[in-house]
């Protein structure tokens, strides 16, 4: 591999305080029965900012303030008007997304490519898109008048801190409910920067509250009896328990949980393009997507081609400083994610596969995990099954497009699904028969705010995106 | 000349098809006849039967599902009289009959109306659809016994779920005679499975059956029985649809609801190119 001079961006367009509060009622204020937590650079391990760690109190104190702002200011509003502060805050975060993306690069440790040129443009346009439905619903499908659902309660995951916000956040507004929003403890950074936003839009107070914390304060939230709505985006078991908590409540729940996909390869497929679905399917941001295509399934008679393809480009990828412009895949999120992955790795080597990965230097600090393959593997080795997120591929292999789907559908998941084949008929075949929310054919990994996201069986339920994702902010 | 003497009916369950007994040999005396009591095997058995149908049904073109809808709804006109015989009012039979051709017409319309292309920002086709979530355990309403229970069935089976009913325990004889009209319409086997006996009994076992994908707990009023069959149905996330009291209105337009509830949107996306 050519050497490349570093290409560093700046991080002095962030100006970080040394802590940050909750954001309630339009303020930023100290936890009342809270207390704080550090939220750490993956890449370097240094410490970012101290940020509180909100308490059952200061869950109330949000929850009542978002009710408020639904009953008095946000609820009455004419959509026409809740639209313009949604396009206002769609113009401020472009206006300030360079400063939003070395953020998020710095807080969550994805490349600063990802983060200029994927999420931050998707999470501009997912509030444009939907500012344009506030004052639209009445057209949406949903009835003439569609009434809002009242408090929503997210919580978000830290794999796309920002992007999980405007999935959240952008739809729940539109259709005229309040919410207070959970980000993810290792990653509550570009959220308070968005409260920034929200003031700086000149947002009414209330209509969103930001309570950073960890699993307690989660819990808090989805459990309190004032929240009408609940959203989540996270673990398949996390969910599991938030279906079980709002059980016998009229809350309204949807929820975006793990993934297995399939990345399914014909022999027909072009290599080269398949070879860079595949990267892009495992590789893109560390492998921590929820719809990563982590089971490559790989016609046999051509596996040794696509195997040797595949390894020769993932020696290019370049492991490294997040905020590198040359970087392709940068530092794992958290201890807690590394120590999972290694955990699942080495059960595949224990279960006989047979692991690979091209010679890579990691950085001495921080968190770090080398693009990874698994072949060899069946459909009972753990690597299969469970979802590792990370870097990491498990290869397996079919003969028939019978086969494949059998083994594509072998999971409790079913979230997205990835076909590669010149052959257009074929395509069709498999997409009417992949049991998956999302299905990218001859491509991967592409996300637009107008296509709607989510998953079959225990990927969870409702969608995100588009005008079905506005279905689980309404009342119908 | 002597009066004739009558042969009555067996009320037995609807599985995969067939009327069997059920595998627990119990019945239990309700509207002046013996009816079987399902036991938590039925349920299972029925979930099988209904598992087993899925791949024929969802796959079946909608254009056949909508005539085997009407179709039962030619049925279910034609034995009028055998359900007035049951106690049931006229103009409910009417209304049922109504409910299974306006859902039969939603079978070819519905991917219409809720899914379509989706103008994504870059050179992709990209285009959602619905889909069947799969096998729908139903707790029927109590009452009306078949304007109540032909409501939850078919929005449910309209777009190629197949369903497992826990029919009314204190008015079963319809659903046991709809079993007959479904038994005739060309419906497939397993598509629409009935049982007959407690909720208590059958609705837990399917609440938390591992192969249910959905549950519609329309019929369950006990609040304490919904909310364990609530937590139950989380162990594997199924879709549960749980109307508020007030919507069971059985006699104003259904809307999409039922059907969208018990829907999966799947997208598809490919590049556009040269």
């Amino acid at each position: 591999m050519f050497e490349y001079a570093p290409a560093p961006e700046s991080r002095s367009v962030v100006d970080l305080k040394p802590s940050y509060g909750l954001f309630i009622d339009g303020t930023f204020v100290d936890p009342t029965d809270g207390g704080s937590f550090k939220s750490i650079n993956p890449a370097s391990e240094e410490v970012l900012a101290e940020v509180a760690e909100a308490g059952a109190q200061d869950v109330e104190r949000a929850v009542r303030a978002a009710r408020k702002a639904y009953d008095k200011v946000w609820g009455p509003m004419p959509g026409r008007d809740r639209a313009k502060y949604l396009y206002r805050i769609a113009r401020l975060i472009q206006e300030r997304s360079r400063e939003l993306a070395v953020l998020e690069s710095l807080d969550n440790g994805k490349p600063i490519r990802e983060s200029r040129d994927v999420d931050l443009p998707l999470v501009a346009a997912h509030f444009f898109y939907y500012a344009g439905w506030a004052d639209k619903l009445g057209h949406a499908g949903f009835g003439a008048n569609p009434r809002p659902i009242g408090v929503a309660a997210q919580v978000i995951p830290w794999n796309f801190p920002l992007l999980m916000l405007a999935w959240k956040i952008a739809p729940a507004l539109a259709a005229g409910n309040t919410v207070v929003l959970k980000p993810a403890e290792t990653t509550p950074l570009t959220a308070l920067l968005f409260a920034e936003i929200c003031q700086q839009a000149d947002l009414p107070a209330g209509v969103v509250n930001i309570v950073t914390g960890a699993g307690e304060t989660g819990r808090a939230l989805v459990e309190h009896p004032g929240v009408d709505k609940v959203a989540f985006t996270g673990s398949t078991d996390v969910g599991r328990a938030i279906a079980r908590s709002v059980a016998g409540t009229r809350k309204k729940l949807t929820l975006e949980l793990g993934g297995k996909a399939a990345n399914i390869v014909f022999d027909d497929a072009p290599i080269d393009q398949a070879v860079e679905g595949i990267v892009n399917g495992i590789f893109f941001n560390q492998g921590h997507v929820c719809c990563a295509g982590s089971r490559l399934l790989v016609q046999e008679n051509v596996a040794d081609r696509v195997l040797e393809s595949l390894k020769r480009r993932m020696a290019q990828l370049r492991v490294g400083d997040p905020l590198d412009k040359n970087t392709d895949i940068g530092a794992i999120n958290s201890a807690a994610q590394l120590e999972r992955i290694r955990e699942l790795s080495d059960a595949g080597s224990a279960e006989g596969a047979e692991r690979w990965s091209p010679p890579c230097d990691l950085p001495d600090r921080g968190f770090w995990f080398a693009p990874t393959i698994f072949t060899g593997v069946t459909q009972a080795h753990r690597i299969a099954r469970e979802e590792i997120f990370g870097p990491v591929l498990s290869v397996l292999t079919f003969r028939t497009p019978a086969e494949a789907v059998e083994k594509a559908n072998n999971t409790p998941y079913g979230l997205s699904a990835g076909i590669w084949t010149d052959k257009g008929s074929r395509i069709l075949w498999m997409a009417d028969r992949l049991r998956a929310g999302v299905v990218w054919a001859n491509t991967f990994n592409k996300f637009d705010p107008t296509s709607p996201f989510g998953g079959y069986k225990e990927s969870g339920y409702g969608r995100e995106g588009g005008r079905h994702g506005l279905e689980g902010y309404l009342n119908v | 000349m002597s009066e004739r003497v009558a042969v009555r009916k067996t009320y037995k369950l609807f599985i995969g098809g067939k009327f069997p007994r059920s595998e627990s040999g119990r019945s239990y005396l309700v509207q002046s006849s013996n009816v079987s009591l399902a036991s938590r095997k039925d349920a299972r058995d029925a979930v099988v039967a209904a598992r087993a149908a899925v791949k024929g049904w969802a796959g079946a073109t909608a254009y056949n599902r909508g005539q085997i809808l009407y179709r039962a709804a030619e049925m279910l006109e034609g034995r009028r009289e055998q359900f007035v015989a049951l106690g049931i009012p006229g103009d409910e039979v009417d209304a049922a009959v109504d409910r299974w051709v306006w859902y039969a017409g939603w079978a070819d319309k519905v991917a219409q109306v809720y899914g379509g292309a989706n103008p994504v920002a870059g050179p992709y086709f990209n285009i959602s659809a619905p889909e069947p979530t799969g096998v729908v355990a139903v707790v029927a309403p109590e009452r009306p016994a078949l304007l109540g229970l032909v409501s939850v069935i078919a929005p449910a089976i309209v777009t190629g779920n197949t369903v497992v009913v826990a029919a009314s325990p204190t008015e079963p004889l319809a659903a046991v005679t709809l079993a007959e009209v479904l038994a005739t319409s060309d419906l497939p086997g397993g598509v629409v499975n009935i049982l007959t006996g407690a909720i208590t009994e059958t609705a837990p076992t399917l609440a938390a059956h591992m192969d249910v994908n959905a549950i519609d707990l329309t019929g369950v009023t006990d609040a304490a029985l919904a909310t364990d069959l609530e937590v139950k149905a989380a162990e594997n996330l199924k879709r549960v649809l749980r109307p508020a009291p007030a919507d069971h209105d059985w006699s104003v337009d259904p809307g999409l609801d039922r059907m969208t509830a018990l829907l999966e949107t799947k997208t598809v996306w490919h590049p556009k190119g040269v």
